[in-house]
């Protein structure tokens, strides 16, 4: 049986919703096979990058993101798959007055294709292509950094990804390309590098790269994660000022991922990853963990025949 | 874009032929259709303004009431040479060399600078305001760095530009400007010397041509002020100024609209009339308007011996109160007796009040449950750090009315002026009442209480975006009477939203309002009676 594993990295300034919420490992959900289930993460960060400038921040204290998440992987066929997912996030600093905010953040679709898989020495090769689409599920305002749950952009993803597996080894690697819609803020001027006399607020594009390799077997992955995103555009935060969605947001990230598949009842999984930031620039350095209950349906016709039910 | 990811989908389509397919794929070409049908260029409406074609050239306004000047002549302007002269043509021949091979930079700057000049400083101005309304950081003592008007290029940059500073700066400016185009008009009318375009039927007028003489020309006028006032008010910011000036009597130039002569002579009257109102700026107080501990401290005893709970700083380190001398500082349209006896708002709700125990719980019930559309209004009308502050978006307001009413420069200048000294002394006013009273912010009283923006470091009572909003609105109501329900409406969500926000009481807001309401009549006497109307 194979399953998704969707991995949110939480709480960069918010919890970005375009690196949080995608698929991007190297399995894929069998054809009819449904795989769905709730997550939790909680990541935080003390100190920041105002610029490049590490600093801490008084009257902010730690902010804190709680994200409750549904995740859900279908399998179309084989070779192609659509994914979604809808977080619930909460925001909170634990010094000054700032009033943390919640609500639904960004509704992320994903369609997946595993274009290509073939043996390649001893192991296995395949390529895949991913198309993504995010797009804020609820009215939350993303101009109110660092508490807001998210950017409030329209996310297209483009992904292609490579995957290769020997024995239960397997290393991944991806790159993706984001293009992000202008959004609309509540007011009709703002500053950036100069003075803009307009509501909307052009955010630059970002791309992102993603290596994890571990181990990967029936019924059990664990795997290292090293994972840098980088806004291609923006301007960084000015001395004492407040972040501000089209800042030029860029981090790179290490963490270690699993996911179990529980041996009575197989169709369960728990899956869980630790992340942390070692470098970044006008983003919180952020550590979270997340952790979710996953189950598989397979919605294959009983009138078929059983033997792609049986496949494990 | 759209076209080309429809490309990249095609051979996925391809694949496989089912009907899922088709349904799922529908959807993501519709994202990417939705996604690329915003275009990224983000329309700045202020480079939308149309060229200033003034219904009236107000050409009588050398005799309307200058602020500082005793008179339109207390300043002298040398007549100009005469057209026929060899030195005009020389000046004329300038212009057509230019007109001969424009850059599209040359055409922008003509295009940009066409809307008006009082328009174009303003707006500069509030850039400028937003660069610098920052908060200084600390020290590592816990204490904080104050900007140096003699070193503004060390950080912490001098300025900090916050509501007061703002709100003086917006009206130093302004008040220079009309008295400088007052002047102006005054001279123009004298020497009666037509534009270029005018003289010489072979010099493109490349924005709308105007029968207002030309010498000496009120745009350079309006720059000249600028120059001036900017090196007492942005002092690190020489360089952006001084090219801003050379653009703005270059565009002149190459629009045909301006002899070098009419910039000449415009530039010096400008600086002339503004280093009037740059020695009243260095006597008014402004510059000791930080106080000091001690003062703060003395502040806070008077307050606890009324049997008030005083204001304390919510922030970490605890910050010295904003400017809490600015109530001290010198007021354009009413004198401190004036303000003092029937301007300041009376005393606030006691702090071991009823009224004040319900106003706070007021105030905790937006904190917990503000709506989308409340958190929408305290957003729009913020104005925090980084931002023109609440007089730079009043101007904004006013500017974009302005651009409709196709004002001339000395009448737009003249709005502005009233505008402006109205919000500084509305500043002063409500910084005079802040500090006197020294009232608790609501999150100091109860902890439960969160904002949606910054919790501004100064007492509560009354607020300042209401005293602003409340003048601002009053003076613009005045000028433009068919918005006047508008501007009122205006105001009194601007007052609202820091209920809102969580930062302050309803009564804050209501008195606020109310004193605001006092200044802008006090505008509105002035401008009866200056000779515009």
């Amino acid at each position: 049986m194979k399953k998704i594993f969707l991995i949110p990295i939480l709480n960069v300034f918010t919890s970005l919703a375009c690196l949080s919420q995608t698929d991007i490992d190297g399995i894929m959900m069998e054809k009819n096979g449904f795989c769905v289930g709730p997550m939790f993460g909680l990541g935080s960060w003390k100190n920041y990058w105002e610029g490049t400038l590490k600093r801490e921040n008084l009257n902010i204290g730690t902010v804190t993101t709680k994200v409750f998440s549904v995740m859900g992987n279908y399998g179309i066929n084989n070779k192609l798959n659509v994914l979604f997912s809808l977080p619930y996030v909460l925001t909170k600093a634990s010094a000054g007055q700032l009033n943390g905010q919640e609500g639904l953040q960004d509704l992320s679709l994903w369609i997946k294709w595993k274009a290509y898989g073939k043996k390649v020495a001893s192991g296995r090769l395949s390529l895949f292509a991913l198309g993504g689409y995010g797009f804020p599920a609820s009215d939350y305002t993303g101009d109110f950094l660092p508490m807001s749950i998210g950017l409030e952009s329209k996310n297209l993803s483009l992904r292609g990804m490579a995957d290769y597996q020997r024995g239960s080894w397997f290393g991944t690697i991806s790159g993706t390309y984001v293009v992000r819609s202008n959004i609309t803020l509540d007011r009709d001027a703002y500053y950036t590098t100069q003075m803009h006399y307009s509501d909307e607020v052009d955010m630059p594009d970002a791309a992102s790269f993603n290596i994890r390799a571990g181990y990967r077997n029936k019924g059990l992955i664990a795997e290292a994660v090293f994972d840098h995103w980088n806004t291609l555009g923006g301007f960084n935060i000015t001395r004492n000022n407040m972040p501000f969605p089209s800042n030029e947001m860029d981090m790179s990230r290490i963490g270690f991922n699993f996911k179990y598949d529980m041996p009575f009842h197989p169709p369960l999984s728990l899956t869980g990853n630790v992340m942390t930031t070692i470098s970044g620039r006008n983003v919180g350095q952020a550590t979270g963990f997340n952790a979710g209950i996953f189950y598989v349906f397979d919605f294959t016709k009983k009138k078929k025949t059983a033997s792609e039910d049986s496949k494990k | 874009m759209y076209l080309i990811l429809l490309r990249k989908r095609k051979p996925l389509l391809k694949i496989q032929k089912n009907n899922k397919m088709k349904k799922i794929f529908i959807p993501v070409i519709l994202f990417a259709v939705l996604i690329n049908s915003c275009s990224k260029d983000i329309t700045e409406h202020n480079l939308e303004f149309p060229a200033l074609q003034p219904a009236s050239l107000d050409i009588n306004a050398g005799t309307w009431k200058p602020i500082l000047l005793t008179g339109p002549t207390e300043f002298a302007v040398p007549a100009p040479g005469a057209t026929n002269t060899p030195d005009y043509i020389a000046q004329v021949n300038e212009i057509k060399t230019w007109q001969v091979d424009l850059s599209n930079e040359e055409k922008r700057i003509v295009e940009y600078w066409s809307a008006g000049a009082v328009l174009r400083w303003n707006e500069i101005m509030r850039e400028l305001v937003a660069k610098h309304n920052l908060p200084p950081y600390q020290n590592p003592d816990g204490t904080y760095p104050a900007p140096n008007a003699n070193n503004p290029l060390a950080y912490p940059q001098f300025p900090f530009a916050n509501p007061p500073y703002a709100s003086r700066a917006y009206a130093y400016v302004a008040a220079a400007q009309y008295d400088a185009l007052v002047a102006a008009w005054h001279y123009k009318k004298l020497y009666n010397r037509a534009a270029p375009y005018t003289v010489d039927a072979t010099v493109n007028a490349l924005i709308p041509k105007s029968d207002l003489p030309s010498y000496p020309s009120e745009d350079a006028v309006v720059a000249g002020v600028a120059s001036e006032m900017m090196k007492l008010l942005f002092p690190g910011d020489q360089d952006f100024i001084q090219q801003k000036i050379e653009e703005h009597k270059k565009a002149r130039l190459i629009a045909g609209a301006n002899v070098r002569s009419d910039l000449d002579a415009g530039e010096a009257l400008g600086k002339a009339v503004a280093q009037k109102f740059v020695t009243r700026a260095r006597g008014d107080r402004a510059g000791t308007a930080g106080g000091s501990l001690a003062i703060q401290s003395q502040m806070e005893q008077d307050c606890i011996a009324r049997g008030e709970i005083p204001w304390i700083s919510q922030e970490n380190p605890k910050r010295p109160g904003m400017l809490m001398l600015f109530g001290k500082v010198r007021t354009w349209l009413f004198d401190s007796l004036t303000m003092v006896t029937t301007i300041r708002p009376p005393a606030p709700p006691s702090t071991s009040s009823q009224k004040f125990k319900d106003e706070l719980e007021e105030v905790y019930s937006y904190s917990t449950s503000l709506t989308p559309e409340g958190r929408a209004i305290a957003h729009y009308w913020a104005d925090g750090i980084s931002t023109p502050t609440p007089p730079g978006h009043w101007n904004q307001i006013a500017a974009e009315d302005f651009v409709t009413q196709n004002f001339s420069e000395v009448r737009w200048a003249r709005n502005m002026a009233l505008l402006n000294m109205s919000m500084m002394d509305a500043a002063i006013v409500c910084w005079d009442a802040k500090y006197f009273y020294f009232n608790p912010r609501p999150p100091h009283m109860d902890n439960r209480i969160k904002t949606v923006t910054g919790l501004p470091n100064f007492p509560s009572y009354p607020s300042g975006h209401s005293t602003f909003s409340g003048a601002a609105a009053t003076i613009l109501a005045h000028i433009n009477p068919s918005k006047a329900t508008k501007y009122t409406d205006m105001a009194k969500e601007a007052s609202l939203s820091r209920m809102y926000a969580s930062i302050h009481y309803r009564s804050d807001c209501d008195k606020g309002l109310e004193s605001g309401i006092k200044i802008g009549e006090h505008a509105k006497t002035r401008a009866r009676t200056d000779g515009a109307e």
